[in-house]
Parts: structure tokens; C-alpha cells; sequence
């Protein structure tokens, strides 16, 4: 078990230096100058020359590359400040509202997707395969801007921004919360319905489950204790590699909710051109996405016997 | 022991067989309701994509700043926008470019996803395990994300759009294909090519790929709708198609900020013309899913 651990940790730090040097190579092509991004086009070539200098950034590129790592995150051209408070605190704001969001979809999409299985073929199970297939594909500013304009604009039941007043207190923040969180609720019941669904159908066809049925366990004590606890495992990988998406999506809702998170920080870091903010967003994100898989692997094989077993041997 | 010889069936008779299965898959697809709903749907897009100028009641880039931010009424079904445009023209017009983006970028990725997954699965070993790294590091990373950062690195046309959205789903249709190609590389077939004499390219491309091609067309049926998905974002962003386009995603952002001020119509409407397409797309999907795999 810890040897599949380290070995998935070993994996993960490869994949991590990878995406360093890719995101690096990324920044080193993309054409436009640092000095010039920050002064303006109106600036002294002199100056802008002198500020290339000082950020370090007309050196070669292996010593840049190192001088990067070992300085990481480093400082951000925009706000001329140490990147790891802003990073730290945004990223702290974007896990609220992806925690609220799981909070919310979770539960739902299994119940959906149970309540599909247990009606397999019949016309419950299809309204809900093909209305979560398809809040899946729905982009998140289009279910964000109805949204909007039915519970923001027109009802006044919820405010429009996601950002709370300073000051107020936790339920207040939720509240501001609930409508960014639900175009990536849209998003998320599909997958998890789905998987849900498949995992339920496969257990509700089993040996044991018929085991379960021949002894005569009433059907609601078998779906309880033989189904459900073998359906829901494969609900728990999809959650994870759904973080992944959700980090993409944070981009679109924290820009039409105006939240200053990781996705509006990584969006607005590419357009000012703060390549070191931008490095490290990437990066952040990369590393949440990993410690996420791996988590959740971990938390699969603990629960699921046959890899438990079979990763001791 | 007795030797029995199999019948070797004719190149022709093969062909006419996999012509009826075709045919049979077809017909299947065409009785499935929710599969024609969206082929309606997609088909009515595409048709307002070829002819949106000449359906259009009105021209969509005509300004009337007598007449802004006009609610919906009987001159203007859909209402005008900021400049005065007729809303509903321009939701008509606004399907062109994404309808050529998605779909060219969804075959670029996977023509190129084909090409990577047969020699990943193929050859297995060091290549598998380093192309596999590569993959698993842009998969660490979601789609916009990737796309916010090679946006900022190359301009702003359709034609680099296809091709950012073409990479980013490379690695995703590489590893369906490679899947797919783990499993029939240990078929007779292939060792008989194999003891043939046949180079690795001819055993991947002429022997593998077609059987490999249920699963492919899936793939492309899927990430189409995906396609739509991201370029609609990007076009949100201001990272996907470009002003003066009428495009729904670029329309939507452009009049977003008016929704505070009551002038719902001029997001709404192109917000339900996405949410139709995406959902047109995925029903398609579903229902070749339903048909070529089981």
C-alpha cells in the first residue's frame, strides 16, 4: 500500500516538473516583453531595457528556468509584491466555492443517478441519462447568465455578485455563493448521475446482489447494504478527476460573478502578461489536480478490498 | 488429425457485409427519437450558418441609435442591443463561425489523437510511458486553462483557434484510441501481419485502424459537443472568435454588463442558442454511443 502510494507521488512529482518546463517554454515563446507589458508602449526603450534587467528575464534560458524554480513562486510584475499571499488567499476563495459546489452536486447527482438505475429502461431512468448528458455539455456563462438575469435581475432573490460585503459573516458569504456555485453544479450532475447509474446497474447485476435477493433480504435492506456501498466507489474517482474541469470552469464563473479567485487570477495574470503569476497559477492548479487523483486513489483503494489486497501483495 | 480448411471469404462479400451493418446502423439511428431531435436542431444551425444573412429579417450589423437597448416587441422579435441592432438577426447569424471552429478543430484532434494513440498502443514500452507522461501533464491542466495561456501566445483567428483546440484534444482522443489499440494488438490478425513481414506503419494504419474506428467516431461525436463547449468559453473570454462576428459566446460577453441595468434580452437569447446547439450535439453523440457500442 505505501509503496503504491510513493509510486503514485514519484509519478505525480514527474508529471509536475513536466508541466513546469512546459508552462516555462510556454512563457518563453509567447512574443511581447515583460518591461514593455509593465511600462506601456509609451515608455523609453531605455527604461524597458533596464527593467528587463532587473526582473532578470534577458538571461539565458537554462539559468532563467533555474532562477525561477529556486525563487518559486517568486514576485508578480503586476502587483510588484511576493506572488504566495495572493495566490494563497485566492486559491482559499476558489475552494470555498468548489467545496459548496461538491456539497451541493454530490449528494444530488448520486441520488439521480441511483434513482435512474434502480428504474433501468424505463422513462425515469431516461429523463435523467439525457437531462444530466446534456447539463453536462452546457457552458458554464450560459447556465451563469440565466441565472443571473432570472434570480439576480428579475426575482432579486440572490445578489449578482459573488463577493460579500467586508465584514459579514459566513452564512452571508455562502449566500452570495449559491448562485456562482450552480452552473458548475449543472456541469457536475451529469458526470456524477452517470457514474452513479453505471455503478448501481453493475452492482444491482452482481452475484451477491442476487445472493442478497435468494436469501430474501426485502429489496430495500439489499440495495442498502449490498448495492449502494459497491456502487458509490467509482462515484469517488469521478469526483476527483472532475477537479480538474471544475478549476476551468471557476475561470468563467468567477469572471461573470466578479470573485477574485484562482481562475479570474490565472485569466487576468495571461492578459496583463505577469508571466511569474501566471507560471505559478498554472502550476498551483497542476498540483491541486494531482493531490486530488491521488487522494482519491488512495481513498479507492482503501475501500474497495480486491486493490487493497492486491496492492499489499 | 484431420485438416479442415476455412472458407476464405471474398473481398466483396466482406465489403457487402460491412455495407448492410452500415446500413442497419443507420436505419437504427434515424428510429431513435432523441437522435432526430437533434439532427433538427443541428441541422436548422447549420442552415442559419449558410444562409443566416439572407433568412434574417434584417441586416445583423445594421446600427439604429434611434432605436437602442429596445425591449422585445413586433419590430424587433428578440429587441436591439447596445447599438441598436435587431437581436434576432444577429442570433442568426451568430452560428457560423463557431459551427466551422468546432467541428475542424474536433477533426484535427482527432486525426492527430488517432495518429498518437496507434503508436502508443502499438508500441507500448518507453514510447507509450514518455508520450504517456506528456499526456497525463496536459491533462493536469483544464482546457481553458491551457487554452488562456497559447491564446496569449498566438493571435486571435479562426484558424489558430482550431488549431489550439485541436492540441488540447489530441492527448484526450490518444488515450480512447490507445485503449482501443491495447486490445486488438493481441488479435490473430495482427501477429499474422506481423509474420507477414509487414512494416509497423502498414500493421497500424491499414490492419488496426479500421477496426478501431466505433470507438473513434464516438470520440469525435463527443468532443464535438465539447468543441462547441470551449469555443463558446474562449468566445466568452474574448479569447475565441473575434468582433465584428455576431458569434453567441462573443454576444454574450459583449452585453453581459447591461443585465444589471434590465436588458436581459440582449444575453438571453444567444444564451439559449448555445445551450440548444450543445445540447443538439450531445444527443447526437448519445444516440451513435447507443448504436456503435454494443
Amino acid at each position: 500500500m505505501i509503496a503504491f502510494i510513493l509510486k503514485r507521488i514519484g509519478l505525480a512529482l514527474i508529471t509536475l516538473w513536466l508541466l513546469s518546463v512546459i508552462v516555462f517554454l510556454l512563457g518563453q515563446i509567447l512574443p511581447g516583453d515583460p518591461g514593455r507589458a509593465i511600462l506601456g508602449p509609451l515608455a523609453a526603450k531605455s527604461a524597458v531595457t533596464a527593467l528587463d534587467q532587473q526582473l532578470g528575464v534577458n538571461k539565458p534560458v537554462l539559468t532563467e528556468y533555474w532562477n525561477w524554480i529556486s525563487g518559486f513562486p517568486g514576485k508578480s510584475y503586476t502587483y510588484q509584491s511576493a506572488i504566495g499571499p495572493i495566490l494563497l488567499s485566492a486559491l482559499g476563495r476558489s475552494l470555498k466555492l468548489a467545496i459548496l459546489a461538491f456539497i451541493i452536486v454530490v449528494p444530488l447527482g448520486i441520488f439521480a443517478g441511483v434513482v435512474a438505475a434502480l428504474n433501468v429502461g424505463n422513462p425515469i431512468d431516461k429523463i435523467i441519462s439525457v437531462g444530466g448528458g446534456s447539463s453536462t455539455v452546457i457552458p458554464e456563462f450560459v447556465s451563469g447568465i440565466i441565472l443571473l438575469v432570472v434570480f439576480g435581475v428579475a426575482l432579486k432573490w440572490l445578489p449578482v455578485t459573488a463577493t460579500a460585503p467586508p465584514g459579514s459573516s459566513f452564512l452571508t458569504s455562502i449566500k452570495y455563493l449559491i448562485m456562482p456555485a450552480i452552473p458548475l453544479v449543472i456541469v457536475l450532475f451529469g458526470y456524477i448521475a452517470r457514474m452513479a447509474r453505471a455503478g448501481t446497474v453493475e452492482a444491482l447485476d452482481s452475484d451477491y446482489a442476487r445472493t442478497a435477493t435468494l436469501k430474501g433480504l426485502p429489496r430495500r435492506v439489499m440495495i442498502r447494504r449490498h448495492v449502494l456501498r459497491n456502487s458509490l466507489l467509482p462515484t469517488i474517482t469521478v469526483v476527483a478527476t472532475q477537479t480538474g474541469y471544475l478549476i476551468g470552469g471557476l475561470v468563467v464563473v468567477e469572471t461573470i460573478f466578479r470573485y477574485q479567485g484562482i481562475g479570474q487570477l490565472t485569466y487576468q495574470a495571461a492578459q496583463q502578461k505577469d508571466f511569474p503569476m501566471l507560471e505559478a497559477c498554472v502550476l498551483t492548479i497542476g498540483a491541486v489536480y494531482m493531490v486530488v487523483t491521488i487522494g482519491a486513489d488512495v481513498l479507492f483503494s482503501m475501500l474497495n478490498p480486491r486493490i487493497r489486497l492486491k496492492a499489499a501483495e | 488429425m484431420s485438416v479442415t480448411t476455412v472458407p476464405i471469404e471474398s473481398a466483396a462479400a466482406l465489403s457487402a457485409g460491412r455495407k448492410t451493418v452500415r446500413r442497419e446502423m443507420l436505419r437504427e439511428l434515424v428510429r431513435s427519437p432523441l437522435f432526430i431531435v437533434g439532427a433538427l436542431i443541428l441541422l436548422w444551425w447549420i442552415v442559419c450558418a449558410v444562409f443566416g444573412s439572407s433568412i434574417a429579417p434584417q441586416n445583423p450589423d445594421a446600427q439604429n441609435l434611434f432605436a437602442i437597448n429596445k425591449a422585445p416587441s413586433s419590430a424587433h422579435i428578440f429587441g436591439t442591443d447596445q447599438l441598436g441592432r435587431d437581436i434576432f438577426s444577429r442570433v442568426l447569424t451568430g452560428s457560423r463561425d463557431l459551427l466551422i471552429v468546432a467541428p475542424l478543430a474536433t477533426l484535427l484532434g482527432t486525426i492527430l489523437g488517432t495518429a498518437v494513440g496507434l503508436v502508443m498502443g502499438y508500441f507500448r514500452g518507453i514510447v507509450d510511458d514518455v508520450l504517456g507522461r506528456f499526456v497525463e501533464a496536459f491533462l493536469a491542466l483544464p482546457v481553458v486553462v491551457t487554452a488562456i495561456i497559447a491564446s496569449y501566445g498566438l493571435g486571435r483567428s479562426n484558424l489558430e483557434l482550431i488549431i489550439v483546440i485541436g492540441l488540447l484534444f489530441t492527448p484526450l482522443i490518444a488515450r480512447t484510441v490507445r485503449a482501443a489499440v491495447l486490445l486488438e494488438r493481441e488479435l490473430d490478425y495482427v501477429s499474422a501481419a506481423q509474420l507477414r513481414g509487414e512494416s509497423s506503419f502498414y500493421i497500424m494504419f491499414v490492419e488496426i485502424l479500421p477496426n478501431v474506428l466505433a470507438p473513434i467516431t464516438v470520440e469525435f461525436t463527443v468532443r464535438l459537443g465539447y468543441a462547441v463547449f470551449a469555443v463558446a468559453t474562449l468566445s466568452f473570454l474574448g479569447l475565441g472568435i473575434q468582433p465584428p462576428s455576431s458569434d453567441w459566446g462573443l454576444e454574450v460577453a459583449t452585453n453581459y454588463g447591461q443585465v444589471a441595468a434590465g436588458f436581459w434580452w440582449e444575453v438571453v437569447f444567444d444564451a439559449l442558442a448555445i445551450a440548444s446547439l450543445v445540447v443538439a450535439v450531445n444527443l447526437i453523440s448519445d444516440a451513435v454511443e447507443g448504436v456503435l457500442e454494443r
